[in-house]
């Protein structure tokens, strides 16, 4: 056996996650969406970090 | 390698082609602009990067430092230095000059984030990949890396189920340096770790090949663009515990009444699209630039190890430990080596410090566990 297939098995995990993603969180806003780079936007970052310890 | 199909791959076949494979991730970077909004398909073209860099040009982290404690070749582990210090050079005064759109991987030094981060070195040693390395393997086929990175994701998650507990061992506040006097000490305390690596080097295996020049620097621009377009720097372990925290969500956990996922920056993750989740993108994106890679020079036809099954079960157990201990961490390779000292973290050395004597442990460990592949 090759790596072929462990590959294709990643690529349709992968695909997996975000199907089951796509049933339970709600849709993307495009029209939401922030502006392209964080930096000069004027806004807080919104995202999560590994670093966050928690509440 | 062959010039127009994959090693031993028919043309045409479902990975078979170079344009195809390229043609498709472009497609997915429009189509997540187009679905999320511009910033999340740039992200997931940073990912790309990550990966066609991390992949195409053997930049790591656990075989590097697995180099320097064996053989004492220092060249990976002084790559990752210069990367760390490019960031630094950019990053440091831009969060002092932007501190509202751009935050910090600061996190504080503790009793379980120490043991965390030996028991993470101790595990990238056993499956030979760490945070990035496990998602660049599995991208390349690997199949080591293909079976930890689920079992990543799940040990991850169940770290943040326990974090608080963890945390109440025993936690210290925080403590960062900053803007340019932060700078001057976070350069002078790389080049004294990567003074001390040359000096314990072998004669000759300081010198950086041609490739770890460019890696160390394509890295860091990538970094910087993470940092630049989400204001956040670069982490993995994040995206990976939130995988399967959707997974248990979707199998009717209620994880409203944990701590770490009741808080609202997780709460809000936890209840919106990957497709907006900024370590999600870069993940996926940096398993896709490793596949990129790997199809582009035909490494898909490699053949698979032949290991005994204690060390396929050792595998598994690795992956859950990566996961769970990188989440007591406060990250794993990226999120707290790489972007922690590069933004200023007394909380990134001391990962360093652990990590690296845990990987000591993790070296010696392999070859017990049935980890060293038979011929």
């Amino acid at each position: 056996m090759t790596r072929r297939p462990i590959a294709l098995l990643v690529v349709l995990g992968i695909a997996g996650v975000l199907a089951l993603d796509a049933t339970i969180s709600k849709p993307p806003n495009p029209y939401r969406a922030p502006p392209l780079l964080a930096l000069g936007s004027g806004l807080a970052p919104a995202g999560a970090h590994c670093s966050a310890a928690g509440s | 390698m062959s010039g127009t199909t994959l090693a031993g791959a028919p043309a045409g076949s479902i990975f078979g082609g170079r344009v195809l494979p390229v043609a498709l991730a472009v497609l997915a970077v429009l189509a997540v602009a187009v679905l999320a909004g511009g910033r999340y398909g740039l992200l997931l073209a940073i990912g790309l990067g990550f990966g066609v860099a991390l992949e195409g040009l053997r930049f790591g982290f656990a075989g590097p430092w697995r180099a320097m404690i064996l053989r004492r070749e220092p060249a990976g582990l002084l790559a990752q230095l210069l990367a760390i210090g490019l960031v630094a050079a950019v990053a440091m005064p831009l969060l002092a000059s932007h501190p509202q759109e751009l935050s910090p991987a600061h996190a504080p030094v503790g009793w379980a984030m120490v043991g965390g981060a030996f028991v993470f070195g101790v595990a990238m040693q056993l499956v030979l990949g760490c945070g990035s390395g496990t998602l660049v393997n599995a991208g390349s086929g690997n199949v080591v890396g293909a079976l930890a990175l689920p079992f990543f994701a799940i040990g991850s998650f169940a770290g943040s189920l326990h974090l608080g507990w963890w945390n109440g061992l025993g936690l210290a506040p925080v403590v960062a340096v900053e803007g340019v006097s932060g700078l001057a000490i976070t350069l002078a305390g790389l080049a004294v770790v990567a003074g001390l690596a040359i000096r314990l080097g072998v004669p000759g295996g300081s010198r950086l090949p041609r490739r770890l020049w460019l890696a160390a620097g394509v890295i860091a621009g990538l970094a910087l663009l993470n940092l630049v377009v989400a204001g956040q720097p670069w982490g993995v372990v994040y995206g990976l515990g939130l995988w399967a925290a959707k997974g248990a969500a979707a199998l009717g956990a209620d994880l409203s009444a944990n701590a770490f996922w009741a808080a609202p920056a997780n709460a809000e993750r936890l209840a919106a699209s990957l497709l907006t989740d900024v370590t999600s993108l870069t993940n996926f994106g940096i398993i896709a630039g490793a596949l990129l890679v790997s199809l582009w020079r035909g490494g898909l036809g490699a053949g698979l190890p032949r290991l005994p099954v204690q060390a396929w079960v050792a595998v598994v157990v690795a992956g859950l430990l990566l996961g769970y201990s990188s989440r007591l961490a406060f990250g794993c390779n990226v999120g707290a080596f790489f972007s922690g000292i590069s933004t200023g973290s007394l909380h990134g050395w001391v990962w360093f410090l652990a990590a690296f004597a845990g990987s000591w442990l993790g070296i010696r460990l392999r070859p017990a566990l049935g980890l060293e592949a038979r011929p």
